[in-house]
């Protein structure tokens, strides 16, 4: 009985890597469906796990899929649902990999990084982006309030220019910056 | 032996570093690779995000697999992707075991208000940096604009922004070389 659940969930966080193409959240809605529909955990138990992954270290995807592997499995579990998770990867980026890095030279792919590296820097920066307006924006309250400051959160703010200046006169490994906007956070907000 | 203990190591670090969304883990990246052990230009960290984006699987583990592939072939891929997800294993297993209410505490939260804003400046100082080395004539600046208005406010999936931007590029490259000028 056991080896068969073993299985499972491997089977089924390897689909569920295999399927989550793009972000870490692509996987949200795939781990929810298997996990719900097999009565692993209620949505609100689902939902405490997204808010506990999103807080530890790690990509979001591959804590959920811990998580939930450790509550169906035990330590076992935790570990068959990762490695299901991340053999697709593995897999298929040694082959893509591969072919890219053997081809490199080749005009084609040379003509397709050329066109992909500025228009990913615009993927990272609107990622930036999407965080800034649910942080220091609140867009969802401008309905309600009229005043500006009331939209913007001025403490959030001031935390994002105090650390653009340090970033920029000086050099400290990035988590560094990191523990220090969370010491800041846990103390100001 | 010592390659891939040290990749496994590499990103066991970047791993417990990248708080708070993949995302984040582009900066870690760039200090540990990058800067610190030259294993990678920053122009090879974009190729391999991009292509982490468009292929199945989450982005940072895509990523962490082709730096591990690139170092040292389908052991070090193996090895920099274990390293990644070993701090997530254990951590994670520690608070479902012991702390799983810890993120209901106002402390935490406020903690981690900062900490995104802290990745958000992470995030757009390794994207000036790395637009340094990406954005090389006109062409590039309409590209990145261009793609963040698109995912911002079109809510266009980026592997679409990927795909169509690579086929520009091919063809911007063939035109070139074709007329003979550039």
């Amino acid at each position: 009985m056991g080896k068969i659940n073993f299985v499972r969930i491997f089977l089924i966080f390897f689909k569920t890597g295999l399927f989550t193409i793009g972000g870490g959240l692509a996987a949200l809605p795939l781990i929810q469906e298997e996990a719900i529909n097999r009565d692993w955990l209620t949505q609100g138990e689902f939902a405490d796990i997204i808010a506990i992954s999103q807080s530890t270290p790690g990509p979001i995807g591959i804590n959920i899929a811990t998580y939930v592997g450790y509550e169906q499995l035990g330590v076992f579990g935790a570990i068959i649902a990762t490695l299901g998770m991340v053999i697709p990867s593995i897999i298929i980026i040694c082959i893509v990999a591969k072919f890219l890095l053997h081809f490199n030279q080749n005009k084609y792919v040379q003509g397709a990084f050329y066109g992909v590296r500025p228009a990913v820097v615009g993927i990272i920066i609107s990622a930036a982006y999407s965080i800034m307006t649910l942080t220091i924006f609140d867009f969802s309250k401008f309905q309600t309030i009229k005043k500006v400051y009331e939209v913007i959160n001025i403490k959030e703010i001031l935390l994002f220019f105090l650390l653009i200046i340090l970033v920029k006169k000086t050099k400290f490994h990035p988590a560094i910056y990191i523990i220090i906007a969370g010491v800041i956070g846990a103390a100001i907000f | 032996m010592k390659v891939l203990l040290e990749l496994f190591y590499v990103f066991f670090k970047i791993g417990l570093l990248t708080v708070g969304g993949g995302y984040a883990m582009l900066p870690m990246l760039e200090r540990e690779t990058v800067e610190n052990r030259k294993w990678i230009t920053n122009e090879e960290m974009l190729d391999y995000y991009s292509v982490g984006q468009s292929t199945p699987g989450i982005i940072a583990i895509n990523t962490a697999t082709f730096v591990g592939y690139k170092k040292k072939g389908i052991w070090g891929a193996i090895f920099a992707t274990l390293g990644m997800v070993t701090p997530s294993l254990i951590i994670i297993m520690l608070i479902a075991h012991y702390f799983d209410n810890f993120y209901k505490y106002e402390i935490v939260k406020k903690a981690f208000s900062g900490i995104r804003i802290g990745v958000i400046v992470l995030i757009l100082s390794a994207a000036i940096r790395m637009g340094k080395k990406a954005i090389k004539d006109n062409v590039g600046v309409i590209f990145t604009i261009l793609s963040f208005v698109i995912i911002s406010f079109l809510n266009i999936s980026p592997i679409i922004v990927i795909v169509v931007s690579a086929f520009i590029g091919i063809m911007f490259k063939l035109i070139w070389k074709g007329d003979g000028q550039n």
